[in-house]
């Protein structure tokens, strides 16, 4: 299933089987190199095939950016306890709509790359969580599993070769918090969706307090194509310390919307010109928040960048989940700041105060001033406010809503005085906060 | 308490993917489908559920309150969630939310009288680039417009 | 030490053992991080952030309530911006909380106004509609006002993890969050009044407390709770002779953190219409009010008369009287009025155990033992305080408890190993734990009851044959049980009548009753005894005599009382309450009314007295004195075991009833749980 044209400058590698008739099921995987990462893993040692993963220079597709192959490796071998894959496909990011996809066109891609990850580290049985939205992937996925059980791709005695692995799916219900792997262990336990204290991380302590991989459901995906052709092959498709592609949501004010697979530091410009074929109704590019509304938000003049962890890091912002949005000269920063702290707002799981009392105050300041009871000294406290919450609540939610508010008022200073002598309104103007 | 046998069968499976003696593990997803069934989760769901999994109300509710698709009422037949979240918003979400919310004549979390249809302005569904997006009960919906909202609600009726 | 780690806190050189949490290290060298969320003993949470300090290469602020110390760790609490984060936390936390100081009862002793007072954010910036939601009532006992709450999740915590109650969890999410009850809109559990205690703020109230009083109007007076033989320490808060509330918060007792709804909640009865504030004589087959001098002169009168003409007398002691009293009233049976007719009611052997044991445990060993057996007893129920610091051990040390019940217990939540026996067959039940019990270092045996003479002479064997060191605690019912065995209101070997030989006797001419109530479940033979009783309230026993004297509660004396694991403890008198006495006065105004003496009816010239004559109570003076307990030793030579041996008997009290006291207390009465059906 397709929801947009593909471009001509994707790099299709977890994408490949992308519209092919009948993608979902094994006999298409298995004729398009299907599982032949799997086979190769299956000779090889797991430290080789850690080996093998960090020399891809594969780094956490679910936003943080950490290097799959070392988060392999902190699951303690020795361990008697049994291991984990924890597959984390609860998508929420604002901006990011890939693994949905990936879910939907290749789901046996997943699985292999799930029993590589297995191999990896000993571990007998994996869990994709995915969100409660995303019913029909979940049906999906439960239909892709019970085919590679048939056929002898999961179970007892893998391909022969003395593997056991199972795999489950999980739903969620709605909470984008469960997408911070430690609150997505305790709902995958059955528990509110509240993130742990860390240390022990997941590695040593995960689902069920045993070692565990975690990985966004596009990390995982990544690997059959490693094993297959070679952590250095997935490597040189990107930059250095940036392996491979990734899938690219392009959205908001944008001609050509969609989700396309491009190499890793692919240039910002070129893709919202040349993947994405330029602002809509021939608008001027005002911003672009680069990897999801956690991300601070770059102004056009800043967007000349290339597309990787470290270099959009050092634009002091973040790569995020992908999630590219743009937006045209006539967007209004303050509406958007007021929907971003909306949502975290109500995401937010309310263990900690900063987290919990900080996206209550900003989002209230916000809607007041939005709806043109603003004052100057509010664009002063709004910044202040989330530099309160910066680094000091207790998982990186409170980041995640403090990042962004903060880049707003610094980038944006001047529209949120402007806005203070404009007539408000617009549809943003409730101040209603559900329970 | 009584679930049909497809919903038995589910929660069985549900309750067998856990490691032995942590079944309650599946919790949430035994609430969600035991509520696709019987419509919301009612005390005599809840405590059905908890009894099986061995863990007192309270601990379900605790869950329950915290999950946003967890719910003690019933929605209406079509529970509509319309996202007005970043991406939508630039593309019209916000508007087709409040054609939605004239057309049916009723608001965030409300139910038509009929008990047909619900509205919920929703949070990111995961559907950026075809914005905007809508899901219908578990079915989305994308690139929307307030005409093809009329057209989709003229559908459902009609299918009732 | 081999594994001491070093650090720096604020500069000062720190050593630590490795594992410590900087917030503790912190407290050991005098430097006090604020938390509301951390606290000793229960899981941690980091919820709260104000314990962020700032860590030497550490690239943000990190909790310390978390954050272990290590090795060359350089952590400073002092600079700017862990000043700052802690006014941001504080300025975040009242954004919603309602500022309703004035007319909250936490105002004054409210953590979180000290920490307003201590670390600013005395101005908000916040302009905004504050989040408002209705006060709930969980029950008669727990009120919860949410908007005072800061969610640091305590009381959840020391429900879920000091009890196994499990009552009270967290609902909603985010800004909505809140503390949520077991029942939907109520509460059913222990009613303990623990997440009462333990919150920082005036989230939860107790419903006896609240807006009677502002906190620094009252006199606070440590005491040793009166009703169960746990002996947990209670401090009752005083103001005009009326106790208003009891809390264990300078946690000096026994019991630490803990007291249940009874230590808590229950001293109500002090106060009830009932209590008797006049003596009473039956004057033409009516009980009437008369004047102490004329009840005294009735009972020395008629003592003196029936001692005079070698009548046969009969005096049953109390469950809840100090040991001055009771010693007091032995030997003014067994000297002045010669007799060797005294008894009091019996809830437990532990006479027996006495007489074949020296190794007896205390409070702190439940809590540091390395495993534990429950042999015939509800702990949960009954013994609160022993379930609470065999659960903590269990949560701190993981220390195994055996249970070998009748029935569920709490215990079972927890427990290493378990035997169910039908009543009776207790002993079976700890045979078949032999195995388990045999690989563990050491024992502590506890056993109601069921373990009576025989089989409590077993039990010891059986402790015996397991190779490992034993301790015993014999489980009994009331406030000062042990005191009054130990003290000698037991029948004189050889002769003396028991409690219901005294009953039955047909010949009884005078049957004394201090604080006992035998005629509630019994009859007396004799119909021209004479009787006499000293009491708190008209008892079924009472209404029987021919002389009441108004005695004075625990609440309103001084003296000391032993606990069931033998722990002798000072009661400190708290109020007065019109009209009544001391039981020990009352027994100096009868001798000097009978003009006999038996030395000075003070508490601390008796005990004296105790220490020196009465064996295994020879107590180090400072520790009572300053509040402490010292446990009394069994004596050296086994005590010859009193009368028969299936004498005793517990009232299997539950949480909400305990004797003649609980049927005062309104407090007890007046939740849903009360007395026990409804929950266990």
């Amino acid at each position: 299933m397709l929801y947009n044209q593909p471009s001509p400058l994707e790099v299709k590698v977890l994408t490949r089987r992308f519209g092919l008739p009948d993608s979902q099921s094994l006999d298409t995987y298995l004729a398009t190199e299907g599982f032949q990462g799997f086979r190769r893993a299956l000779e090889m040692k797991p430290e080789e095939i850690i080996g093998e993963v960090m020399a891809s220079n594969l780094r956490g597709r679910g936003g943080a950016g950490f290097p799959a192959g070392m988060k392999w490796s902190f699951v303690p071998r020795a361990s008697s306890k049994p291991k984990y894959i924890v597959v984390n496909g609860d998508e929420g990011e604002p901006g990011t709509c890939k693994d949905r996809l990936l879910i939907e066109n290749d789901p046996h891609q997943l699985i292999e790359g799930m029993l590589i990850a297995a191999l990896a580290v000993g571990a007998a049985a994996g869990y994709i969580y995915i969100r409660g939205e995303y019913r029909r992937l979940i049906e999906i996925m439960d239909r892709a599993i019970a085919e590679a059980y048939r056929k002898g791709y999961l179970g007892e005695n893998i391909l022969g070769s003395g593997l056991r692995f199972d795999v489950y799916t999980h739903s969620g219900a709605g909470s984008y918090e469960c997408g911070e792997e430690s609150a997505l262990l305790e709902s995958l336990e059955g528990r509110r969706g509240v993130p742990r204290i860390r240390p022990p991380f997941p590695a040593v302590a995960g689902a069920f307090q045993c070692p565990t991989v975690l990985n966004n459901v596009e990390t995982l995906c990544a690997v059959p194509a490693i094993l297959r052709d070679g952590g250095a092959a997935f490597a040189a498709l990107g930059t250095p310390k940036n392996g491979g592609t990734r899938l690219f949501c392009l959205s908001g004010h944008i001609n050509k919307p969609g989700v396309y697979e491009l190499p890793m530091g692919f240039n910002l410009l070129r893709m919202i010109d040349e993947v994405g074929g330029g602002v809509w109704k021939g608008k001027k590019l005002k911003a672009v928040i680069p990897g999801g509304s956690s991300c601070p938000i770059l102004k056009a003049s800043e967007c000349d960048l290339a597309m990787d962890f470290d270099t959009v890091a050092k634009a002091r912002s973040m790569l995020g989940s992908g999630g590219v949005v743009v937006l045209d000269e006539d967007t209004s920063i303050v509406s958007l700041a007021t929907r971003v702290m909306r949502f975290y707002q109500h995401e937010s799981c309310g263990w900690c105060v900063p987290c919990r009392e900080g996206t209550t105050w900003l989002r209230k300041l916000l809607e007041r001033f939005h709806a043109g009871h603003g004052t100057l000294a509010d664009i002063d406290l709004m910044g202040d406010l989330a530099r309160n919450m910066l680094g000091r609540t207790f998982c990186p939610l409170g980041d995640a809503a403090a990042m962004p508010m903060i880049s707003y008022v610094e980038k944006f200073r001047g529209e949120f005085e402007e806005y203070l002598n404009r007539t408000p309104g617009g549809p943003l103007g409730r101040v209603t906060i559900d329970g | 308490m009584t679930f049909s046998p497809e919903l038995e069968t589910r929660l069985e499976t549900l309750m067998r993917s856990c490691p032995p003696g942590r079944e309650a593990s599946a919790l949430i997803p035994m609430l969600l489908y035991a509520q696709d069934e019987t419509g919301a989760l009612t005390s005599e769901v809840v405590e059905e559920v908890a009894r099986r999994l061995g863990i007192t109300p309270l601990q379900a509710d605790e869950v329950i309150s915290y999950y946003s698709m967890l719910r003690r009422r019933p929605a209406g037949r079509h529970h509509l969630q319309i996202c007005t979240n970043v991406s939508c918003m630039l593309r019209g979400g916000q508007e087709l939310y409040g054609h939605a919310c004239k057309r049916l004549g009723i608001r965030n979390h409300e139910v038509t009288a009929d008990g047909e249809f619900s509205l919920e302005e929703a949070e990111c569904l995961g559907a950026c680039s075809w914005a905007p997006a809508m899901l219908v009960n578990y079915d989305y919906h994308q690139d929307m417009t307030p005409e093809k909202l009329d057209r989709l609600i003229d559908s459902l009726e009609k299918k009732h | 030490m081999a594994d001491l780690v070093r650090l720096t806190i604020d500069g000062k050189p720190v050593e630590a053992p490795a594992g410590t949490l900087v917030i503790e290290a912190a407290r050991c060298i005098g430097v006090e991080i604020p938390a509301f969320c951390y606290y000793p003993g229960l899981s941690l949470q980091a919820a709260c952030r104000m314990c962020l300090v700032e860590v030497e290469r550490a690239p943000k602020l990190l909790a310390s309530c978390t954050l272990p110390v290590a090795e060359n760790m350089v952590v400073r609490t002092d600079t700017p911006a862990v000043k700052q984060a802690r006014r941001s936390m504080i300025e975040f936390l009242l954004t919603n909380h309602p500022l309703d100081c004035p007319v909250c009862d936490k105002g004054g002793e409210c953590e979180l106004q000290d920490m307003v007072f201590r670390y600013g954010a005395g101005e908000s910036r916040f302009s905004e509609v504050k989040q408002h939601v209705e006060e709930k009532r969980f029950s008669p006992i727990v009120f919860f006002d949410a908007p005072r709450c800061v969610l640091c999740y305590r009381c959840v915590r020391i429900c879920n993890e000091g009890l196994g109650v499990r009552a009270l969890g967290i609902v909603n999410r985010g800004v909505a969050s809140e503390i949520g009850p077991n029942r939907g809109d109520r509460l059913e559990c222990d009613e303990c009044g623990a997440c009462i205690d333990i919150c920082p703020v005036g989230a939860l109230t107790s419903g006896i407390y609240r807006y009677q009083t502002r906190p620094w109007e009252m006199q606070h007076v440590g005491t040793i709770c009166t009703f169960c033989a746990n002996g947990c320490k209670t401090t009752l808060g005083v103001r005009n002779h009326r106790i208003i509330r009891g809390n264990n918060r300078d946690r000096s007792g026994i019991n630490g953190e803990f007291l249940c709804i009874k230590g808590r909640y229950a001293f109500d009865f002090v106060h009830s219409e009932e209590r008797l504030q006049t003596p009473l004589l039956r004057v033409n087959g009516e009980l009437q009010p008369v004047s102490w001098s004329r009840a005294l002169a009735a009972v020395a009168e008629k003592f003196t008369e029936v001692k005079a003409r070698g009548g046969k007398f009969g005096v049953i002691g109390s469950n809840h009287t100090t040991n001055e009293e009771n010693y007091f009233l032995q030997k003014f049976a067994r000297q002045a009025l010669g007799t060797g007719n005294i008894d009091h009611q019996r809830t437990g052997d532990v006479a027996t155990l006495l007489g074949c044991t020296r190794s007896l445990a205390t409070v702190a060993d439940l809590y540091s033992t390395k495993a534990a057996l429950v042999v015939g007893s509800d702990l949960a129920q009954q013994h609160p305080l022993y379930a609470f610091q065999l659960r903590a051990n269990w949560r701190h040390h993981q220390a195994r408890v055996y249970t070998v019940t009748e029935g569920p217990v709490r215990e079972d939540q927890y427990s290493a190993g378990r035997a169910r026996v039908q009543r009776g067959e207790e002993l079976a039940g700890v045979e078949r734990l032999r195995e388990q019990l045999k690989a563990e270092p050491e024992l502590v045996i506890l056993f109601g009851d069921a373990i009576q003479g025989e089989a409590v002479r077993k039990l010891v064997a059986f402790g015996d044959s397991l190779g490992i060191p034993v301790k015993y605690v014999c489980l009994l019912d009331y406030s000062n049980s042990r005191g009054a065995a130990d003290m000698g209101l037991t029948p004189e070997p050889g002769g003396g009548l028991t409690l219901p030989e005294m009953l039955a006797a047909w010949d009884l001419d005078v049957l004394w009753v201090v604080g006992a109530n035998p005629l509630k479940n019994g009859e007396l033979a004799a119909d021209g005894a004479f009787v006499v009783v000293q009491d708190l309230f008209l008892t079924e026993t009472a209404r029987r005599a021919d002389v009441v004297l108004p005695a004075a509660s625990a609440y309103e004396k001084s003296g000391t009382v032993t606990s069931a694991t033998g722990e002798v403890q000072a009661l400190r008198a708290a109020l007065k309450v019109m009209g009544a006495k001391p039981d020990l006065e009352i027994f100096g105004l009868i001798a000097r009314e009978m003009g006999i003496d038996l030395g000075v009816a003070m508490p601390e010239a008796v005990f004296e007295e105790i220490r020196q004559t009465v064996r295994g109570y020879n107590v180090p003076l400072p520790v009572i004195a300053a509040g402490g307990a010292a446990q009394a030793l069994a004596p050296e030579a086994p005590v010859a075991a009193a009368g028969r041996a299936d004498l005793a008997e517990s009232a299997r009290n539950t949480l909400f009833t305990s004797g003649t006291l609980g049927r005062y207390s309104k407090a007890l009465n007046s939740v849903e749980e009360a007395p026990g059906g409804l929950y266990r």
